[in-house]
């Protein structure tokens, strides 16, 4: 295809996401250079009877002019990044110092908000992922033994989970586990503990977001991996229990080799996706003992009466880093692949 | 039939047939459950003196004197105006599927016929554009947004889902042009067509299948966000999802989680009825890009 047609093919595809989406990272990297502006302070002297007294008052318009001067706040430079808020190179470097043990240091660093949402960001994203690809791969081998009639119907009730909205999932099953829902009761009598309740403790309410997890994204490992057992050549499995292959062997040695690059790519799906966690933090009300990357710049842009811009921008940059380091590995696979290949 | 599946041991089919019960369970029961107890008042879907009250709805017969009652529904249909929210997702919707379509036709066909290397780049980029998370690019939009009063008005949501959208549109519709042989539209270019004329008449005509099935990916994701319209809508124009989270946010007053139980089952239907049209199509989406590899 010539460049010209090309470029006119493309052009209304490629000029949407540039606006929208690598204009705003610029804007995003512009913003975390600044703050909101110090609110402007008058000092009056009151004299009255009994002496003069001194008051501080904001002045509401010379701070509203300011900001509409510079919307952007002042410049702060890269000092949004390194506050405690974020990289709290301070803090982490004063807990260093003063820690007894490694185990005080990291607990220590925990405690940061940052830090914090960075834990649970990569625990969410490595706990959840491997276990759905177990339990898709498993309920996939379960579907495909079942008699035709009853597949069709089978794979439309494990697709519910996956194509329903996240937040409203995760509603779904907050209420369950509610101490006066389905869940929450049921697990109160089998534990015999009246007082049990999965969103009091940050153990538990971490176990019930991957659970969710696992739950909402188990049904997409599961179709690919069903649509892959549908291509395993039946001459090789036949040819393997000819020779003597046991069930496992076959399952083993045939069926999970066709199946790997299936794992790649429901593993880089997942990567992704389970990297932005952030609707069922807030399906689960569960900000108290879990935030997200993404649900701290939420919590910023939201703030009640100030919307702390800088502060979102610098999170956002620092988990756009994120996203560019956990896509390296692929990048760069892909690229080798695609050199090697005559044009 | 398979053949190896032919003569399985009975103890694994009874195992693996209860895996797949056991499983089923899991992924429907919540469902039911919320849909059953959307007919109920909060004493039963919240009963704490006996979960099986949501069952039987013993509170509900007390305070209403029948055993379903449609108050969550109207509360929140028509007290909260949950029909105005389903109106501007509608609207979103509609036009994020329309104007993704179009554009990613365009370009997955572009870049599915093209050789050279750019089109391998933007491929490239457009994968790393799909990992974004979307509240990251929320952020970068806000203050401009406001700054120039285009927040809060629904095409700039649309064009925003249909922005990001993108990537996903692209990769898919390429992979899926990728498929259709390029001497159809070669031969109609040595017949004398230009590249559009050949795309229009030869191309538009094949790729259908593989435009619903971008189309549905598109609805899902317009549909079901919740970063961007959360963020980007004024109360007046919220959508659906967003409107179920005010709903919370709201103090819970007896009755109120009622209204979100009826507008979460609400939103939920569309979704069930367009798994059940489209369930094939949404199935080979899903695989189109991983049994190719």
């Amino acid at each position: 295809m010539k460049h010209r047609t090309f470029l006119w093919f493309i052009l209304p595809s490629l000029s949407a996401m540039v606006l929208f989406i690598a204009l705003p990272i610029v804007s995003v990297f512009v913003q975390s250079l600044f703050v909101a502006h110090d609110q402007v302070l008058v000092v009056t002297e009151n004299c009255g009877p009994f002496g003069c007294k001194q008051t501080t008052t904001v002045d509401q318009e010379a701070t509203r002019a300011l900001k509409e001067a510079a919307p952007l706040g002042k410049f702060n430079g890269f000092e949004t990044y390194t506050n405690r808020g974020h990289l709290a190179l301070a803090e982490v470097s004063q807990a260093w110092r003063s820690a007894t043990g490694i185990g005080d240091f990291v607990s220590q660093v925990l405690n940061l908000p940052f830090y914090r949402a960075v834990a649970f960001t990569l625990s969410y994203t490595f706990v959840v992922t491997p276990f759905v690809i177990l339990l898709g791969l498993a309920v996939a081998l379960g579907v495909n033994s079942l008699p035709r009639a009853i597949k069709g119907p089978t794979i439309f009730v494990s697709l519910l989970p996956m194509i329903v909205t996240p937040l409203i999932g995760s509603l779904i099953l907050f209420w369950m586990i509610d101490s006066r829902g389905l869940i929450g009761a049921t697990l109160q009598i089998v534990f015999d503990d009246p007082d049990l309740s999965l969103k009091a403790s940050p153990t538990l309410t971490w176990i019930t977001l991957f659970v969710y997890g696992v739950w909402h994204s188990a049904p997409f490992s599961f179709i690919v991996f069903y649509a892959g057992l549908q291509t395993v050549p039946q001459d090789t499995l036949e040819a393997a229990m000819i020779d003597g292959a046991t069930r496992w062997q076959r399952l083993r040695y045939v069926v999970v080799p066709y199946m790997t690059p299936l794992v790649t790519f429901i593993t880089l799906m997942q990567l992704m996706d389970n990297f932005r966690v952030f609707e069922p933090i807030v399906g689960f009300s569960a900000q108290a003992s879990a935030t997200s990357l993404s649900y701290i710049i939420y919590n910023d842009l939201r703030g009640g009466d100030s919307q702390l811009f800088g502060s979102a921008a610098a999170t956002s940059m620092l988990t756009i880093l994120g996203v560019a380091v956990l896509l390296l590995p692929v990048l760069i696979r892909t690229w080798r692949e695609f050199n090697r290949k005559p044009v | 039939m398979t053949p190896s599946s032919q003569n399985r041991s009975r103890g694994l089919v009874i195992l693996s047939t209860s895996f797949v019960a056991l499983w089923l369970l899991i992924a429907a029961v919540p469902f039911l459950w919320t849909l059953w107890g959307s007919f109920k008042v909060q004493g039963d879907f919240f009963s704490k003196s006996d979960w099986t009250y949501a069952l039987y709805g013993v509170r509900t017969l007390a305070e209403t004197g029948a055993t379903f009652t449609g108050q969550g529904y109207h509360g929140a249909w028509i007290e909260q105006e949950f029909w105005r929210a389903t109106l501007n997702t509608g609207i979103v919707v509609f036009f994020t599927v329309i104007i993704s379509l179009t554009l990613g036709t365009l370009g997955g066909y572009a870049l599915a016929r093209s050789g050279y290397k750019y089109a391998f780049w933007i491929l490239m980029a457009a994968l790393v554009f799909r990992a974004m998370p979307h509240i990251t690019l929320v952020s970068g939009y806000l203050l401009p947004f406001f700054e120039w009063n285009l927040w809060g008005h629904l095409p700039t949501t649309i064009i925003v889902l249909v922005a990001i959208n993108q990537p996903f549109t692209l990769w898919m519709l390429h992979s899926f042009f990728l498929n259709i042989p390029k001497d159809m539209d070669e031969s109609a270019m040595v017949d004398g067509c230009t590249r559009f004329q050949a795309f229009r008449h030869v191309i538009i005509p094949v790729m259908w299948p593989g435009v619903i099935t971008t189309g549905l990916f598109s609805f899902l994701l317009a549909y079901n966000d919740f970063a961007v319209t959360a963020m980007l809508l004024s109360q007046e124009n919220q959508t659906m999802v967003p409107k179920i989270a005010s709903f919370l946010g709201t103090t819970q007053v007896e009755g109120n989680v009622m209204f979100a139980v009826a507008a979460v089952v609400s939103a939920t239907a569309p979704l069930f009825a367009l798994v059940m049209m489209f369930q094939r199509q949404i199935v080979s989406g899903l695989t189109a890009g991983a049994v190719k590899g």
